[in-house]
């Protein structure tokens, strides 16, 4: 039986489809999330996409982690459940504190549609566990505030314990030690800027994101072994 | 200053004219009220009854056994097959971007999204052709960077990817930007409603946003009302875009059609409620009684004339039966969006306001907390009507035969030929190396990265070519298909001979999209021009529309909608005519990524099509040389149709491995632009009969294509050419690190690549390029 991902549901969220499409071309199953439902309806991983949560018109992500399905996200987070956000996701991920640090707007001040080099810097967690440390990925970046930032204490957390996951190669958002995604302690939280949603396709240009959308599913799959 | 507006009569202040006011007295039988005559000013306006130029759009082919819904509706749509069809429109928002850039082009995107999810489609694409002065000016600067972030602003957000349009520079445009923006959508054929406010006892429900103030039916009904009041607040405020409140609009509409909830939705968009209430029941042969007590508000204060004429964004009107009612109403708070019952479809075929009288007489739903500030309505269930009209002659504009003359200068502007001059100054063996950098270095021709990187291009995993393509690529997710889209205008070739430059801008935007692989099926157009009641502006109208439908006709192309946008004008002078077409070409088997504009090491390079010495509107003889006259390039219809369907075919046959059109620039910057995506020099040979090298090089004769081409299939593709009396010829190979055309060019390919990619970013960051 294939896994089943739940994909988050705000309004205003606009990558839940994209995310869905890529998952079951991979042969895993979707059930969408709506905000107002305090219920994560027993999935196996969750993703947080992309897109504009209530709008984003105040500090991304500031809003959308009160809605009722982030209790229930947090929840099943703290109880090792694979949790990915993706963009706006990883934004919400940092407003809901399971991860540590912020995005502030991009060094350049504008919008950044482009497809960017990514280095694999670990692979103990719920997106990486299939690709290889040192892999260079190119995956689209879709952001205007993708500048990740936190406090000097954070940093060397991060960095001691192994949690940057990915950094860009050719930073182009102005990002603290070039982070493009990072984890938490347990790794079953992520967050990440780039869309591999985008990149799952060479039809479109690059199927580098499979491999991270592979190593989601491996983890669902161990979720899901795990409870039975 | 303060007394003269006053002075005229009420009509002509909301611009109106005597016979138009008797016209409507006749209509009525009697003098109409302010609020009568306010509906009237604005749904005969020019930009609502396309009065000037109606007479003349009846010329374009319109026909075609897959077109579903051709010009009139809120989009076009055409049937791609699979149980699936496509919705496009394109229209223009040039003037609210001249005075606010980032909110005029925002709620340009918002409006147009709203025009093609009404048919029942989800929008997947957008598309902005942009026209603005020379970048050296700072508000053009100032202009340009505020189009470029409001599209992006409200486009990412509201989650429809832009794909592709493009961005031209001219002076022409320097007080009058041009802000065109085109949506497609794709439905299950299934799901396609039209506005029709069908089913007498049928409620109208107002979806979104609540009603404000805001593009109240031109200044003139807000200067009369601030001289009645002396009341500041009433000046017109900037529209605002909302895209959050669109994005959930576009859901729930969505979600309403799919339950078959609603027999008819219809956007708000110019004039407002009056335009979307009267205009579905006149489709339908009904009639409509509107409340407007019933309407939020945003502002307190505002009477019925501001709220049935106010053009607030995210607006949109179904049509419902009353058992389904609370369904929809259940829907609208799942999205937490504002739903209202503002109006009843009845038998009578009038358009008739009310003030209160919904809630006296049972009318399902209930009249909504006034604003703070003001009083609840008076609700009685004997309530007047305070507007009782025709519901048909509100549609129903006058039609203006406007008078049409050639211009008296343009015999001498034909004969400005640039062509001795330039062969004067650049004879044989002159070094065109210089002539080259700076054509890739104009803005028109430089790399647009710096804009197309601000869109979101990508969302829906359709994009299989985007951005800086000949033609934007979308495949159609569950079948084999996919969509190929480009919009195009010159408008120095139509300036220089409308009718010509009318044909040219069809033939460019179809030969796009045959680089793709695609067939066309249809086209939109948006015409941008300047003063109607110039008669000379009338002569381009008339001539373009004549050229554009001549062109249409011989590529089989129907035109499934468009728009007309007039009072384009810098200062005294009129822009140059800007026709714009968007045409939609399908994929019947996608299996690769189409070829890009880009040359391999080694391939060879092979130029389709004739090579002559047409110079006149070029970008090297207008823009570098500052030579504007003379007579654009032969637009030959049967050339150009087997230039399209060889290429066409030779791209679906995979025998070409990089193809580009030859467009701005010439041939010399067609292949500098291919080496530079490809990071590969060429050697060629760039001698043409009939021509100067320079000639060869930048001369923009239409319907000419270059390919890459793996040489062993060199032999094969020169064959299918000859086959479709294509003239081909091999003129170089790709190699090297330098572009080099013997006798004419040597140029670095790194310095080519320079000049093409800094030009933009280094105008934008104030350094000298």
């Amino acid at each position: 039986m294939s896994v089943r991902v739940g994909v988050v549901v705000f309004p205003g969220t606009n990558c839940e489809f994209d995310v869905q499409y890529a998952v079951e071309q991979l042969g895993g199953r979707v059930e969408l999330l709506w905000h107002g439902e305090d219920s994560t309806k027993g999935v196996d991983a969750i993703v947080v996409p992309g897109g504009f949560a209530h709008g984003d018109y105040l500090r991304t992500g500031a809003i959308a982690r009160f809605s009722p399905v982030m209790r229930a996200v947090g929840e099943y987070a703290r109880s090792g459940g694979p949790v990915i956000g993706i963009c706006n996701g990883f934004q919400v991920l940092c407003e809901a504190h399971l991860l540590p640090g912020a995005l502030q707007k991009n060094a350049g001040l504008k919008f950044m549609c482009e497809t960017v080099a990514l280095r694999v810097e670990t692979t103990s967690t719920a997106l990486t566990n299939q690709a290889r440390v040192g892999d260079v990925l190119r995956i689209p970046i879709n952001h205007f505030e993708g500048n990740y930032v936190c406090d000097p204490r954070a940093l060397a957390q991060l960095r001691a314990e192994d949690r940057v996951i990915l950094r860009y190669v050719d930073n182009p958002n102005g990002s603290l030690d070039d982070i493009a995604g990072i984890c938490n302690a347990e790794g079953n939280v992520v967050g990440l800027m780039p869309h591999p949603e985008r990149a799952s396709d060479v039809l479109l240009g690059s199927s580098d994101g499979v491999v991270l959308l592979k190593s989601l599913l491996a983890a669902a799959t161990s979720r899901a072994t795990l409870l039975v | 200053m303060a007394e003269s507006p006053n002075e005229q009569p009420l009509h002509r202040r909301l611009g109106m004219t005597d016979e138009e006011l008797a016209a409507v007295v006749e209509e009525l039988g009697r003098e109409p009220n302010h609020l009568e005559l306010a509906m009237y000013s604005v749904m005969w306006s020019e930009h609502c009854s396309y009065k000037s130029s109606r007479a003349l759009l009846s010329r374009f082919p319109t026909e075609a056994p897959w077109v579903l819904v051709g010009p009139g509706e809120g989009a076009g749509v055409v049937d791609i097959g699979d149980g699936l069809a496509v919705a496009v429109r394109i229209e223009s928002h040039n003037h609210p971007s001249a005075v606010e850039p980032y909110q005029g082009a925002a709620t340009g995107v918002g409006g147009i999204i709203r025009d093609v999810f009404s048919m029942g489609a989800r929008p997947i694409a957008l598309m902005d052709p942009l026209r603005f002065g020379s970048l050296d000016d700072a508000r053009t600067r100032y202009l340009f960077e505020g189009v470029v972030s409001g599209i992006s602003g409200y486009g990412n957000s509201v989650g429809v990817p832009t794909v592709g349009g493009e961005v031209v520079f001219d002076d022409t445009y320097r007080g009058n930007p041009l802000v065109n923006v085109f949506c497609l959508g794709i439905l299950p054929k299934e799901r396609l409603v039209l506005a029709r406010a069908e089913g007498p006892g049928n409620l109208a429900v107002l979806l979104g946003s609540a009603t404000g103030r805001d593009g109240i039916g031109g200044a003139s009904v807000l200067a009369s009302a601030s001289f009645e009041a002396g009341d500041e607040a009433k000046r017109p405020s900037v529209q605002v875009g909302d895209p959050f409140e669109e994005k959930r609009l576009i859901e729930a509409c969505l979600e309403l059609l799919d339950a078959k909830l609603a027999v008819g939705v219809q956007d708000l968009g110019a004039a407002g409620l009056s335009c979307a209430a009267s205009e579905t029941a006149a489709k339908a042969g009904a009639g409509m009684d509107v409340d407007v007590a019933r309407m939020a508000k945003r502002e307190p204060g505002m009477n019925a004339v501001e709220a049935m004429t106010s053009e607030s964004q995210e607006r949109m009107l179904a049509i419902v039966e009353p058992s389904n009612l609370e369904a929809v109403l259940a829907l609208a708070r799942r999205w937490e969006i504002r739903a209202a019952v503002v109006g009843r479809v009845t038998d009578t075929p009038r358009f008739r306001i009310f003030d209160g009288l919904f809630d006296a007489i049972g009318v399902p739903g209930e009249n909504p907390a006034p604003p703070i500030g003001d009083d609840a309505p008076s609700v009685t269930s004997d309530a007047p009507a305070i507007a009782d009209v025709p519901v048909e002659s509100l549609g129903d504009g006058p039609l203006y035969h406007r008078p049409v003359a050639r211009p008296a200068s343009q015999d001498a502007l034909q004969a400005a030929d640039p062509g001795p001059q330039l062969r004067d100054k650049f004879p044989p063996g002159s070094d065109l190396s210089g002539e080259l950098l700076a054509l890739l270095a104009t803005p028109t021709i430089a790399d647009k990265t710096w804009v197309s990187r601000q869109y979101d291009h990508q969302l829906f995993l359709n994009t299989v070519a985007g951005p800086g393509a000949d033609a934007a690529v979308l495949r159609v997710k569950g079948t084999a298909k996919a969509l190929a889209l480009s919009t195009d205008g010159k408008a120095r070739f139509c300036r220089l001979d409308p009718r010509t430059g009318g044909r040219l801008v069809v033939l460019e935007a179809a030969r796009n999209v045959a680089c793709s692989g695609a067939r066309p099926i249809a086209l939109v157009n948006c015409l941008n021009f300047g003063n109607p009641e110039h008669p000379e502006v009338m002569w381009q109208f008339s001539e373009v529309v004549e050229g554009m439908s001549e062109a249409c006709g011989a590529l089989g192309i129907p035109v499934i909608g468009g728009n007309v946008s007039f009072y384009n004008a810098s200062g005294d002078d009129d822009i140059h005519p800007t026709p714009v077409a968007g045409v939609i070409g399908l994929i019947d088997d996608l299996r690769r990524r189409p070829p890009t504009a880009s040359l391999r090491d080694g391939d060879d390079i092979v130029v389709l099509g004739s090579i002559r010495p047409e110079l006149g509107g070029s970008e090297w003889a207008a823009v570098v040389h500052g030579l504007d006259g003379g007579m654009p390039p032969a637009a030959d219809l049967d050339r150009a149709r087997a230039v399209h369907e060889l290429v066409a075919s030779l791209v679906r046959d995979a025998l070409v491995a990089g193809v580009h059109d030859l467009s701005d620039g010439g041939l010399a910057v067609a292949l500098a632009e291919m080496a530079i995506a490809g990071e590969v020099g060429i050697r060629v040979e760039l001698n043409f009969d009939g021509c100067t090298p320079a000639e060869g090089c930048f001369a923009e004769p239409a319907s000419v294509v270059v390919c890459a081409v793996n040489p062993h299939e060199t032999a094969a593709l020169c064959g299918a050419a000859a086959a479709a009396g294509v003239p081909a010829r091999v003129v170089g190979v790709a190699a090297g690190d330098r572009l080099i055309a013997k006798g004419a060019f040597d140029v670095a390919l790194a310095d080519a690549t320079h000049a093409w990619r800094d030009a933009i970013p280094a105008l934008m960051s104030g350094a000298t390029p």
